[in-house]
């Protein structure tokens, strides 16, 4: 239904507080969303990283930060080791790389929220229209 | 005798490391290379110089990368010649490795053109972490630099040097900067934003002479462009581009054209030889050809599809492009594919042009079928168009939103979202 709190919620988890309203008010670097929903109405959905199988941002990445772990299946991004070269973008099919709203010069995505059980995007969709499930290619 | 022998420790002979030890555990592989670093990315030593990065950060595998996969790691050492009858690569000083399987991954070498000069102490090339060094341990007691060649390496030379604190003058031969991946409009906001930063650009020109100090003629300082003008420095880079480094196969049988010529498995002419990276032609799906095509993701994907066949399994090179990305000067851009050719000749291209904003985008078509991209300052959706463009995606029917503002995966043909996103 495009209501966007996956994305308030993605901002709040990837925040320092992890308060929603200090989160929008008074922290700096402002944090920010790494699931965007896309919409031409009536539809609209969420995109964020699709922990592709073979990920052409991994294959691309210049400085190794971009790494697939092979215990978890997931594509994880080491912003210290980023360059900020923008390569990954060039190539993630979906567009779902971003250059950081931070300030600095690195690229994030989605990490599916380590610290939680159920990624926060997926816990607050109101319409269940974002699932969260473990699928064996 | 090591079952693989990989000669490059660079981004291609790690693709190969990795793609072995997928398939096959405990093939003994010995890897030849003349640096003795860690596993580095190349393309950061114009951090490293800049200040932004340190050698731990540039480090594109973790350390005991070399033990980890329990390569014979051979660091330090030249491989100097190949002997394809009885199967072996010598190393300088008198070393002989035998192998069942070779890949050849020796890179590319700056191209330096005939200068008179250029011997001089302060003239350096751009490409590896060496040169970063040096220039870095000269770089106190200069003021004034020259970079000749205004493409990716030049542009990303001029921003460390300048970030160093030196005056910069980059010196290009054609009419503009990074003239092989990007058009005119596109170069002239890149221009811009280098010209703010105080660096000076000099086109239609090149470095006729490189000249010492009056008071040592073996250091440099300053050169003399073709048209005869004077630029006073206390350093030279020369960026002017660089070539495969194809030394090891002279007078092999080993087939070259501008490159090592290799198949869609990588495999050279010759049986159990594989080439990849800098130093092979590899295929552009765009052009439909090989082609050097000297791209750090293009080594590496290179790289892999050799280890693969090298191990035994069958695996076809999906093809690269020209695709390149800076983010220099604080400009990112993005160009992929055939990025500066006209309408005409078939081509079909979509701009939007903002030049106040400095937003650039341009799409190039080929019977709706994308075939090239520049885009600058706007580059987060690229990834989509890119990959419209290696699929041959026929575009027609919303090629109109391709560079909309909020183009996005909701602008494509609910089919091909379906297919994108959930595999069907």
């Amino acid at each position: 239904m495009g209501c966007g709190l996956c994305e308030v919620y993605c901002t709040v988890e990837h925040s320092k507080s992890k308060d929603i309203i200090k989160a929008y008010k008074r922290e700096y670097p402002r944090p920010f969303s790494r699931v965007r929903v896309e919409e031409v109405k009536p539809l609209s959905f969420a995109v964020q990283c699709r922990h592709c199988e073979d990920p052409p941002c991994v294959i691309a990445c210049l400085s190794g930060a971009m790494r697939f772990d092979e215990k978890t299946g997931l594509v994880m991004h080491d912003a210290n080791k980023c360059m900020g070269c923008w390569t990954c973008i060039m190539v993630c099919p979906y567009g779902a790389i971003i250059m950081a709203a931070s300030g600095r010069k690195v690229v994030a995505k989605c990490d599916l929220c380590p610290d939680l059980d159920i990624p926060a995007c997926v816990a607050s969709c109101p319409n269940e229209a974002l699932m969260y499930e473990e699928v064996t290619p | 005798m090591p079952k693989y022998v990989i000669v490059g420790g660079s981004v291609g002979g790690i693709g190969a490391v990795e793609a072995i030890r997928e398939v096959d555990p405990v093939g003994t592989i010995a890897v030849i290379s003349e640096e003795s670093f860690p596993q580095y990315s190349r393309p950061m030593i114009a951090d490293f110089l800049s200040g932004e990065a340190t050698l731990e950060k540039m480090k594109y595998r973790g350390d005991l990368f070399w033990e980890k996969n329990e390569i014979q790691a051979l660091t330090g050492k030249k491989a100097v010649s190949l002997n394809l009858v009885d199967r072996h690569v010598e190393l300088d000083g008198g070393g002989r490795i035998n192998f069942e399987k070779l890949l050849i991954a020796t890179g590319g070498k700056p191209f330096v053109p005939e200068m008179e000069g250029a011997d001089k102490d302060g003239v350096f090339t751009f490409t590896k972490f060496s040169d970063a060094e040096r220039i870095a341990a000269k770089i106190g007691a200069a003021e004034k630099a020259v970079v000749v060649g205004g493409g990716l390496i030049g542009v990303s030379a001029a921003e460390a040097l300048t970030k160093c604190g030196l005056e910069v003058t980059i010196v290009e031969l054609k009419d503009r900067l990074l003239n092989r991946i990007l058009d005119e409009a596109a170069s002239e906001i890149i221009e811009k934003a280098i010209r703010e930063a105080g660096v000076s650009i000099v086109t239609g020109q090149t470095v006729k002479r490189i000249l010492g100090k009056p008071e040592n003629d073996s250091v440099v300082g300053g050169v003399i462009l073709t048209n005869g003008e004077e630029v006073p420095c206390n350093m030279v880079i020369i960026a002017i581009g660089v070539i495969p480094h194809t030394e090891l196969v002279v007078g092999t049988e080993v087939k070259v054209n501008r490159g090592i010529i290799v198949d869609r498995c990588m495999r050279t002419n010759v049986p159990d030889v594989y080439a990849c990276g800098d130093v092979a032609e590899t295929y552009d799906f765009v052009l439909d050809e090989s082609r050097p095509l000297p791209l750090w993701p293009i080594a590496y994907m290179g790289g892999r599809v050799a280890g693969y066949n090298m191990a035994g399994k069958k695996t076809g090179y999906p093809g690269g492009t020209s695709m390149s990305t800076l983010k220099y000067f604080d400009t990112p851009v993005i160009s992929a594919g055939i990025s500066n050719s006209k309408e005409g000749d078939g081509y079909e291209v979509l701009v939007n042009h903002d030049p106040e904003s400095n937003l650039y985008k341009k799409i190039v078509l080929k019977d709706n079928v994308v075939v090239g991209m520049v885009f600058v300052n706007e580059i987060e959706r690229t990834g989509i168009i890119f990959y419209l463009m290696k699929n041959r995606v026929n575009v027609e029917c919303f090629k109109h939103n391709l560079l909309s503002e909020d183009f996005g995966l909701v602008s494509l043909p609910e089919q091909l979202r379906r297919r994108m996103l959930l595999g069907k």
